[in-house]
């Protein structure tokens, strides 16, 4: 898997594969929108691009559909470079935040757009645009103009309109964020489905981490123009590369630590039994949901990393509640408990806890 | 009781008409003075018969409109139909005219810094603030006949020798482009400006490029601002008076000067304004077309003449 650039050199590519190689793309007078990318999405992947706004995401994309030209670097798209190939040249189709529905144009005609750009004739044109809006659901609304649609629907529509062309590469820049969170959750299962439906490559470029969780193969998290770190979306969640990624990708407790031995270090909460090699490592992560809460007078005995401390808050959220417990020597540790005992079960601010931090839950991350 | 309440609902009923009448008002005696009464004014000359002298005279006559149709003691004559018609055709060229050179102007602008586009903006406004008459006058010259580009149009056999390109057709064609030009490019301009670039991107990433990418991206979303200027270019060209006076010559002869003669040099009142009127009755028929054609092409909310 590590090893894709020379497999990528040695077989012929698929259609759909994606290598970017040192892009990058700097605007006058700033620091790099995109700074030495490097890249490499598979064929057919769900391919999610994580960050906050301003990381240089959305212009990575606009690059791959021909809309930025890069200051360096190659791109190739299914084996071809893109430097002189531009956007109405490429085999690739965008989903914009903004639809971008033509407005003085129908559905159906909105739809059709790109095939008929592409001289497809009108018959088989008709057939396939047909075909889009059924699987799409929006066969209802076929003559209706983009101003009478509702979001979800619009979505749809835009979604069909680069689907119809059967490009190589969707790119998808934020299509949900204009949705309330019912219908965007709604539509994230559906656009997995369809996407492993057809099996094209989907670039899904985002800045909510639970969408990126939700729908992706794969993420790459960007930070100020450059990658952070890329990979299945489990070990990018469970095992980050440094702070930023860890503490993006959801809620964490963070510390430095000082190796005292092979598997432990000194840590402002104290000493530390850490499972894997330290390898001269500087910080320690643990995810609120791996810490472990017992009442004070049912402490297990003989385990590493028990700590004693006091509830101080409780964020109750339905499956879950978030805890912040502050330890005996003044640093506070937060952790999610699930909910699946009786309500009385739980934790109040105030009461006297332990909690167990388990060493193969610590991970070692870098600054 | 209830009688105090319908009171206090009168005096704010009558508050609100006075407030009427006082933000109203000014602009009604105004319209009603310079426009209302002249215009019933014209429309009852138009009825009259003329006498010697080209003023109205008893009796009531409607011998100014088939004089109007071209009818006159001497039988039918086409002289006034092709008038129209070429006050329609010029028109109708110096709107398409305008039209063609506005479109680069404006995204020429648009292309520019955004701090240096009000300037660039106010060079195409700033020749219409000196005289209209000035300025047609500057265009005789620059196409009379021993002017640069006569000559250059002697070369390419498209005049005769010792003729000019004015005065003539081409000159007012291109006097009247050249006057109405700017309210042309201003709402075009303003359209432009709101221009979703996003649908451009849309279009290029749906295969479209060039005259295609323009005309399906790019030409709807000015539409808007285009039709405001064919308003403001047509109808004040179809009437124009000064540029077919200076740069036509006697064959080039439009409705605006077809008027104004029968209130100067060959005096007949009733018939100009019976002219006026039929003029006027064609130009409302055609904004009213104009709106139905808008309302049908969809979303061009701006044009609200």
């Amino acid at each position: 898997m590590s090893a894709s650039v020379p497999t990528a050199t040695l077989h012929p590519p698929k259609r759909g594969a994606i290598s970017i190689r040192g892009i990058t793309r700097i605007f006058t007078g700033s620091t790099p929108a995109v700074d030495h990318v490097d890249l490499e999405i598979h064929a057919g992947e769900f391919f999610t691009l994580l960050g906050p706004s301003g990381c240089g995401k959305t212009t990575l994309l606009r690059m791959l559909a021909g809309f930025e030209t890069p200051d360096e670097g190659k791109i190739l798209i299914s084996g071809k470079d893109m430097e002189d190939v531009p956007a109405h040249k490429r085999a690739v189709n965008t989903v914009f935040q903004s639809y971008a529905l033509f407005p003085h144009l129908n559905v159906e005609q909105n739809i059709g757009f790109g095939l008929r750009m592409k001289g497809v004739k009108t018959p088989e044109r008709k057939k396939r645009v047909n075909a889009v809006m059924e699987m799409m659901q929006i066969g209802q609304f076929a003559t209706r103009s983009a101003a009478q649609l509702s979001g979800g629907q619009r979505q749809r529509v835009a979604l069909a309109r680069a689907l119809v062309n059967e490009p190589d590469v969707v790119l998808l820049d934020e299509p949900l964020s204009a949705l309330d969170a019912k219908l965007r959750s709604e539509l994230q299962i559906e656009l997995l489905r369809m996407q492993k439906r057809l099996g094209m490559t989907f670039i899904f470029v985002t800045h909510d981490q639970h969408e990126a969780l939700v729908m992706s193969d794969r993420i790459g998290v960007m930070s100020q123009g450059r990658l952070e770190q890329v990979g299945p979306v489990l070990d990018v969640y469970e095992k980050p590369r440094n702070v930023f990624v860890a503490e993006f990708l959801g809620l964490s407790n963070i510390w430095p630590i000082t190796p005292t031995g092979p598997h432990s270090a000194a840590s402002p909460i104290g000493e530390l039994g850490i499972a894997a090699p330290l390898n001269g490592a500087s910080m320690a992560m643990i995810r609120p949901e791996k810490i472990w809460i017992y009442n004070d007078t049912a402490v297990p005995k003989d385990r590493a990393n028990l700590f004693l401390g006091t509830v101080r808050e409780a964020i109750y959220m339905g499956a879950s509640t978030q805890y912040r417990i502050e330890l005996a020597g003044g640093q506070s540790v937060l952790a999610f408990d699930t909910n699946n005992q009786a309500a009385e079960r739980s934790w109040r601010p105030g009461e006297p806890v332990a909690v167990e931090l388990k060493p193969d839950n610590i991970m070692l991350i870098s600054p | 009781m209830s009688g105090a309440l319908k009171t206090e609902q009168e005096i704010e009923a009558g508050r609100q008409r006075l407030r009427l009448w006082v933000t109203s008002g000014p602009g009604l005696v105004w319209i009603m003075l310079f426009l209302l009464i002249p215009s019933a004014v014209l429309l009852g000359i138009a009825f009259f018969s003329s006498d010697d002298y080209g003023a109205p005279v008893l009796p009531l006559s409607v011998q100014p409109f088939q004089q109007v149709a071209g009818y006159s003691l001497l039988g039918w004559d086409p002289g006034n139909i092709t008038i129209f018609l070429r006050s329609l055709g010029q028109a109708g060229t110096a709107t398409l005219v305008s039209a063609a050179l506005s479109y680069p102007l404006v995204f020429f602008i648009l292309s520019q810094r955004e701090d240096l586009r009000p300037l660039l903006l106010l060079f195409i406004v700033l020749p219409s603030w000196t005289n209209q008459v000035v300025r047609t006058y500057a265009w005789l010259e620059l196409l009379g006949p021993n002017a640069p580009v006569s000559w250059a149009a002697h070369l390419l056999h498209a005049v005769p020798p010792d003729l000019g390109l004015a005065p003539g057709s081409f000159a007012v064609t291109t006097g009247l482009a050249y006057n109405y030009l700017p309210y042309m490019i201003v709402p075009l301009y303003a359209s432009a400006e709101k221009l979703d670039w996003t649908l451009v991107e849309a279009g290029r990433d749906l295969y479209a490029s060039g005259l295609r990418l323009f005309w399906h991206a790019v030409f709807p979303q000015t539409l808007p601002g285009l039709l405001s200027g064919v308003i403001f270019v047509a109808i004040p060209a179809f009437g124009d008076y000064v540029v077919p006076q200076l740069l036509g010559g006697d064959k080039a002869l439009m409705i605006g000067s077809l008027i104004a003669n029968q209130f100067t040099e060959t005096p007949d009142w009733p018939y100009g304004a019976a002219l006026t009127i039929i003029m006027l009755v064609f130009t409302g028929m055609g904004l009213v077309g104009f709106r139905i054609l808008t309302r049908k092409l969809g979303g061009a909310e701006e044009v609200t003449i």
